[in-house]
């Protein structure tokens, strides 16, 4: 399935070309034209596979990447990724060619399309990947590259805080997921998505499975912002709009999503599974729509609508576990219709949401402030941006002819069929669901009206903005136009999605279920009166009332202190992370070298000489050695003078070189035992050392005497002496070691093996290149690193710059 | 002050020629005598920089016009290059091929790629301890 690799390689590559190009194609056009052919031509091969995967195909291809550890490069293309590489694909273009007249040819754009093109690759990956660990590295991979565009303006402290508190907590999650796939791993023996469902009968004995279930939802859960992780969010949308359009509403945000519905069939039957997704949604719900209505800066206003809309979603496919629990019956697809549209919704909040966040930006553009406190009066200005406004409004509060009014009444339908469920003890609780969800719509609809009519009607306040409004150009308005003509479009033509799009995806998530067609509901726009039509009314009839009486009851929100949300927890929890790690690291990094050589030391005694000592390897005798000849005892003593004189030296050039008397010494101890490849390494390394000493003398002060308390002497002095002792313990007992079998006997052949007669350049270029090849890495880092420290020493303004 | 460094200028020019001659040597003579390129890459570093003690940076310079900063990468990437590439021949990481091809005038001669991956050793030294050592002597 040469489709799918593309899919995900494609945006890599084309990511990497990038800064390549950036020179040459600045001058021609807009990065963003070449950028732009990479999302169209993975739609379009995408969509040429649709009618196959309508038809009940699935594709599937290994290329085996660690086998040994069992992790492949698996791709899988069924109906539910189909979904989302549509919606990542479709959407990633329209964004892309908003973004072309968003973002002014002054802009980094090269880091900016660069981050998205990682972006879309690494969504692709977690949505057509089998394998855990690489759906895992796909995963963290969408983090890192959300960090990056929610950071792109990083002058901005805003920015990098928001991109901060994104990646916190969406790592969080995401590791705790990884921690939950390696259980799932030890329950299952397998690492494929596949292999898992097809053994859930055996895994769901496991006394991991529970485990494993919590932590795969919290990374779902703080994926898709569901509360109380949502908090993230709404502090995202410092980003660029075309990135909030894309990452923060219409794909990123719905990967926790994908995770719920692509485990269902995994965790569907079980109690605790129904209870966490479908209360966690919502109340993510209503708790978004409740915040939404309260913000007075359009975007967070939008962010909190996408936490409160996924929180829908992600509740429906939790009613929709229902008919996981209940197994394959006539009397069970009724539950099954919540994932459906669950399905369907995250189809419709894809483009009606994207067409509004793109509206957002247009006004922000155009207009210069998102403050709705500023706006208004737009109507007759910006009428093309307020049809945009009003059809993507609309539907999100869910009214006719609007695609959102169709999803909107089958999620009541949902809430209202969970009531008559005979398990989970429902029963005691099931109308709570429809109360609180109609509640939410209430919501819902108050905030659409205020995003319409805050910005659109009511007087028009040029003195409050900070450019003259005007229309935005036509290449800003296509892509929402394309949203919106979709919007109106599955209104009025919803089966044909359901049979292509959604039936297949239908059969990825009941995959025990004989027939997806059955699964498939047909979608009415008009099915008499009845309870969730009155629903719907009785939304619109309160929704109205609120909205004109809003100045009487938003003082209502003041009421919860703001020392109490979840932003101050999530705020001090942070405070007291970094306070308290920089109390403990200052403990004892003191910037003083003594006491760094103390740990290492310290800690060298007590591993080397602790291991010797637990091993019972330290004994050692004389009785084989060969005798000590007298010209090496000379040297010992001249050694040894030149160690303790070394101590009381006065000043720094007596040290240097009574330390290099020592290094030659040694070297000469080499010549003597016939090692000439180490004598000659020894004696470069001494010349090489006392040079650079040399060089440094200018800017080291005078040696100081020492004004230690005795105490600290001593001690220091207790840990030099046990530092030694340990070595020669070593030396001696090395030799008799017998605890490892010897591979000296190796290097006898290293001409047959190797090819070369000096072992030591056969180890250090054959038997150990790898270590070899690793040094040199260190020795270039290391070499880099004082370069670096020496010369690039940040400018006054620049560190300045750094803290605005 | 003007320190008088003609007896050690003198005898660098005559000197260097013999070090960086000797590293030369080590390098090519690892693989069957002492040598190889750590040692060599050291003692072409030392040439290098006892001409930066007689001579000032300009002059050496103008006679070794190199960036180290970029021998010492281009080393690293030797190194790793060699490693990945027998990948390329389906032989594990880091396999390393020799052979003796009979070459006009020089007679029978063993050729290995290990020569390619020792080259990667010195002139990482050589970049890490030039780079080193000119960093921290320019510092003002």
């Amino acid at each position: 399935m040469v489709t799918v690799l593309i899919a995900i390689i494609l945006p890599f590559v084309c990511a990497a070309l990038i800064p390549l190009l950036y020179r040459r194609l600045r001058r021609i056009a807009h990065l963003g034209w070449f950028v732009l052919s990479v999302p169209i031509i993975l739609f379009l091969l995408l969509a040429r596979h649709i009618p196959q995967i309508a038809a009940g195909k699935t594709f599937v291809h290994t290329y085996e990447w660690i086998p040994s550890f069992y992790i492949n490069f698996t791709t899988y293309l069924d109906g539910l990724s189909m979904i989302f590489g549509l919606l990542i694909t479709g959407v990633g273009s329209l964004v892309i060619l908003y973004s072309i007249f968003y973002l002014s040819t002054k802009e980094s754009l090269h880091h900016f399309y660069c981050y998205l093109l990682l972006f879309m690759g690494a969504m692709l990956g977690v949505v057509f990947s089998d394998n855990l660990m690489v759906l895992y590295m796909f995963w963290e991979l969408t983090s890192v590259s959300s960090f990056l565009l929610i950071a792109f303006w990083h002058h901005r402290k805003a920015s990098r805080a928001g991109a901060r508190k994104a990646m916190t907590i969406t790592v969080f999650g995401g590791l705790s997921m990884l921690a939950g796939f390696l259980m799932l791993y030890v329950a299952s023996g397998t690492f494929s998505i596949r292999e898992i469902i097809a053994n859930v009968a055996t895994i769901s004995e496991h006394t991991l499975f529970v485990p494993a279930l919590l932590l795969v939802l919290l990374g779902a859960f703080t994926k898709s912002a569901q509360f109380p992780f949502h908090i993230w969010l709404p502090d995202a949308m410092e980003a660029p709009t075309p990135v909030s359009a894309y990452l923060h509403s219409a794909t990123m945000v719905k990967a926790g999503i994908y995770i719920v519905a692509r485990f269902s069939p995994v965790f569907g039957g079980e109690l605790l599974w129904f209870w966490l997704v479908s209360g966690t949604g919502l109340v993510t719900l209503f708790w978004g729509s409740f915040n939404a209505v309260r913000q007075t800066d359009l975007k967070a206003l939008l962010a909190y609508s996408t936490v409160s809309q996924l929180g829908l979603i992600m509740s429906l496919f939790g009613l929709g576990s229902v008919g996981h629990y209940f197994g394959y019956a006539d009397s069970s697809i009724i539950y099954t219709q919540a994932s459906f549209v669950a399905l369907f919704h995250l189809i419709n909040h894809s483009t009606f949401k994207g067409a509004l966040f793109m509206m957002v930006g247009i006004v922000d553009h155009e207009v210069g402030t998102r403050d709705i406190r500023r706006l208004g009066g737009l109507m007759a200005l910006m009428p093309v941006t307020f049809t945009i406004a009003v059809i993507g409004g609309l539907s999100m509060a869910g009214l006719p002819p609007f695609n959102g009014f169709l999803s909107k009444e089958m999620f009541f339908t949902a809430v209202l069929a969970i009531r008559d469920v005979e398990a989970f003890s429902i029963s005691d609780v099931g109308v709570l669901f429809p109360i609180i969800a109609w509640v939410a719509s209430i919501f819902t609809f108050v905030y659409s009206m205020i995003l319409i009519g805050k910005t659109f009607f009511g007087k028009l306040q040029p003195d409050k903005m900070d450019k003259k409004p005007h229309e935005a150009p036509i290449g800003m308005l296509i892509s929402p136009l394309v949203l919106c003509t979709l919007v109106v479009g599955i209104f009025f033509f919803p089966n044909v999605l359901g049979h292509y799009i959604l039936q297949p995806a239908m059969a990825s998530i009941y995959p025990t279920f004989p027939s997806a067609s059955e699964l498939t509901p047909h979608i009415y726009a008009w099915h008499g009166i009845n309870t969730e039509l009155l629903m719907t009314f009785g939304v619109v009839i309160v929704g109205a009332i609120l909205f004109k009486t809003l100045k009487s009851w938003k003082p209502l929100y003041r009421i919860f202190p703001q020392k109490y949300s979840f932003n101050a927890y999530y705020n001090s929890m942070i405070t007291f992370g970094e306070n308290s790690s920089e109390k403990f690291t200052n403990r004892y990094m003191t910037g003083n070298l003594t006491h760094y050589f103390v740990y290492i030391y310290a800690f060298f005694v007590a591993l080397i000489a602790g291991f010797f000592i637990w091993s019972e390897a330290y004994a050692f005798n004389f009785a084989k050695d060969s005798a000590v000849e007298s010209y090496e005892l000379i040297l010992i003593f001249v050694m040894m003078f030149a160690a303790v004189f070394m101590l009381f030296a006065k000043g720094r050039i007596t040290a240097v070189l009574l330390n290099g008397v020592l290094g030659y010494s040694i070297a000469f101890f080499f010549v003597i035992f016939r090692a000439p490849d180490l004598a000659l390494t020894q004696l470069v390394v001494e010349s090489i050392t006392t040079a650079l000493f040399l060089l440094c003398f200018k800017y080291l002060p005078d040696l100081m005497p020492e004004n230690s308390r005795k105490r600290v002497i001593w001690s220091n002095a207790i840990i030099s002496i046990f530092v030694g002792a340990t070595v020669t313990l070593i030396g001696l007992a090395v030799v008799h070691y017998d605890k490892f079998k010897p591979i000296s006997l190796y290097f006898n052949d290293a001409y047959e093996l190797a090819g070369g007669s000096n072992i030591v350049n056969t180890i250090l270029g054959d038997f150990r290149a790898l270590d070899t090849m690793l040094e040199v890495v260190v020795l270039l880092i290391a070499g880099l690193g004082v370069y670096t420290l020496t010369k690039l020493k940040p400018r006054k303004e620049e560190a300045e710059h750094e803290n605005k | 002050m003007k320190i008088n460094d003609v007896i050690l200028r003198t005898v660098t020019k005559a000197v260097v020629f013999i070090i960086l001659t000797l590293g030369v040597y080590l390098f090519f003579a690892g693989h069957h005598a002492p040598g190889g390129g750590f040692i060599g890459g050291l003692v072409l570093a030392s040439g290098i920089v006892l001409l930066y003690l007689a001579y000032d940076i300009e002059t050496v310079h103008k006679g070794m016009p190199f960036d180290f900063k970029k021998v010492a990468a281009l080393g690293v990437l030797l190194a790793t290059g060699t490693a990945v590439g027998s990948l390329f021949f389906d032989a594990p990481f880091l396999t390393q091929v020799s052979n003796y091809v009979e070459v006009p005038i020089f007679g029978k001669m063993g050729f290995s790629t290990v020569t390619i991956f020792e080259a990667g050793v010195a002139l990482t030294v050589v970049g890490v301890v030039v780079t080193i050592i000119l960093s921290i002597s320019e510092d003002e």
